[in-house]
């Protein structure tokens, strides 16, 4: 986990493997320095493979900024339990996250780059999911 | 229907005993098809929710299904966790403090709409709601406890030859075809242990 008090949209990474997850913010870290905050979760509550409401909703508080907060995902259960943690947030912040419909790795830059120039929200999820589109 | 406090912990601890018995089997239907946590998944879910006995079988019918579902959703990881915690705690929010039979049956048709919801699935895309569905079909038109257990037990057993669209084991495609899904079976166990525990002393 790592963060920084820039105002720009910040960037949750959500893997079921906290090495993938890690690896991604590195490479996000390489490519926005600390324009963006930034924080990742990944594994089960035990440690094993998979993803887990409350680490990921540590993980928006991480990287919250007022501009929002832009998620992005692995695997089916990241993006559910995700979606669980988004409602979990209290009623002013759950309009401010949104769940990125891209690749992890590839998502997680574009959206950090995206974001380190001042975009808001919109255009940052945009940016992200018009990587495949 | 009048579930006292020690009818409730019945039914938690029938709840939490299937998983963790079932909990070898439903790993391997996982592995067959998905990413093989299924069991271990439940089962930890589970045992926290167990954990949280005597203090959960104090609240309310309604309070105590809310609880397990969140204590599901926060602890089993994947995605069941917020499938079948939400559909507890969705039942949990429809439920009047005494319910009848009428009020079970609009309280658990309001929590599968959640599932689907929350999954942006639908029965016929093997999932727990290919238990789920037919159940509460059943349910709705009167069927009494064996009845119910039994087309739990039919319906993750139809399962099995059904192509996945939703979920890990929908990235096998055809392949997915021949394996039961494993979260109807842990769906049916649920059920047939909700109904063998209380004995479906629902008054109608």
């Amino acid at each position: 986990m790592n963060t920084s008090n820039s105002g720009n949209v910040g960037i949750v990474i959500v893997s079921h493997s906290p090495k993938i997850a890690e690896g991604a913010a590195d490479m996000v870290r390489q490519m926005v320095g600390n324009a963006v905050p930034l924080a990742w979760t990944g594994g089960d509550i035990d440690g094993g493979l998979g993803t887990n409401v409350a680490g990921i909703l540590e993980a928006i508080e991480t990287a919250w900024s007022p501009a929002g907060v832009a998620i992005l995902v692995d695997l089916g259960g990241a993006e559910t339990n995700s979606e669980m943690a988004v409602e979990m947030l209290p009623e002013d912040r759950r309009a401010r996250v949104v769940v990125c419909n891209a690749p992890v790795v590839e998502g997680a830059v574009i959206a950090a780059t995206e974001s380190s120039g001042g975009s808001s929200l919109a255009a940052v999820k945009h940016s992200a999911e018009e990587f495949y589109a | 229907m009048s579930l006292d406090r020690a009818a409730r912990e019945r039914l938690v601890r029938a709840l939490a005993d299937a998983m963790i018995a079932h909990a070898e089997e439903l790993t391997s239907l996982d592995q067959a098809i998905g990413d093989g946590d299924h069991g271990i998944n439940m089962k930890r879910g589970f045992e926290a929710v167990r954990a949280t006995l005597p203090g959960l079988a104090d609240k309310s019918l309604p309070e105590m299904l809310k609880a397990i579902g969140m204590t599901l959703v926060m602890k089993v990881g994947g995605a069941s966790g917020p499938l079948v915690g939400t559909f507890f705690m969705e039942f949990g929010k429809a439920l009047p403090e005494a319910p009848v039979r009428a009020d079970l049956v609009a309280a658990t048709d309001k929590a599968i709409h959640a599932v689907m919801a929350r999954g942006r699935s639908e029965a016929g895309q093997k999932t727990l709601l290919d238990v789920l569905v037919p159940v509460q079909a059943v349910f709705a038109a009167g069927a009494d406890g064996r009845a119910i257990a039994a087309e739990a037990a039919q319906a993750a057993e139809r399962t099995t030859p059904m192509l996945a669209i939703r979920g890990r084991a929908s990235f096998l495609g055809e392949r997915s075809i021949g394996h039961m899904d494993p979260g109807s079976r842990s769906a049916s166990l649920l059920i047939g242990a909700a109904v063998a525990a209380l004995e479906f002393e629902v008054a109608s």
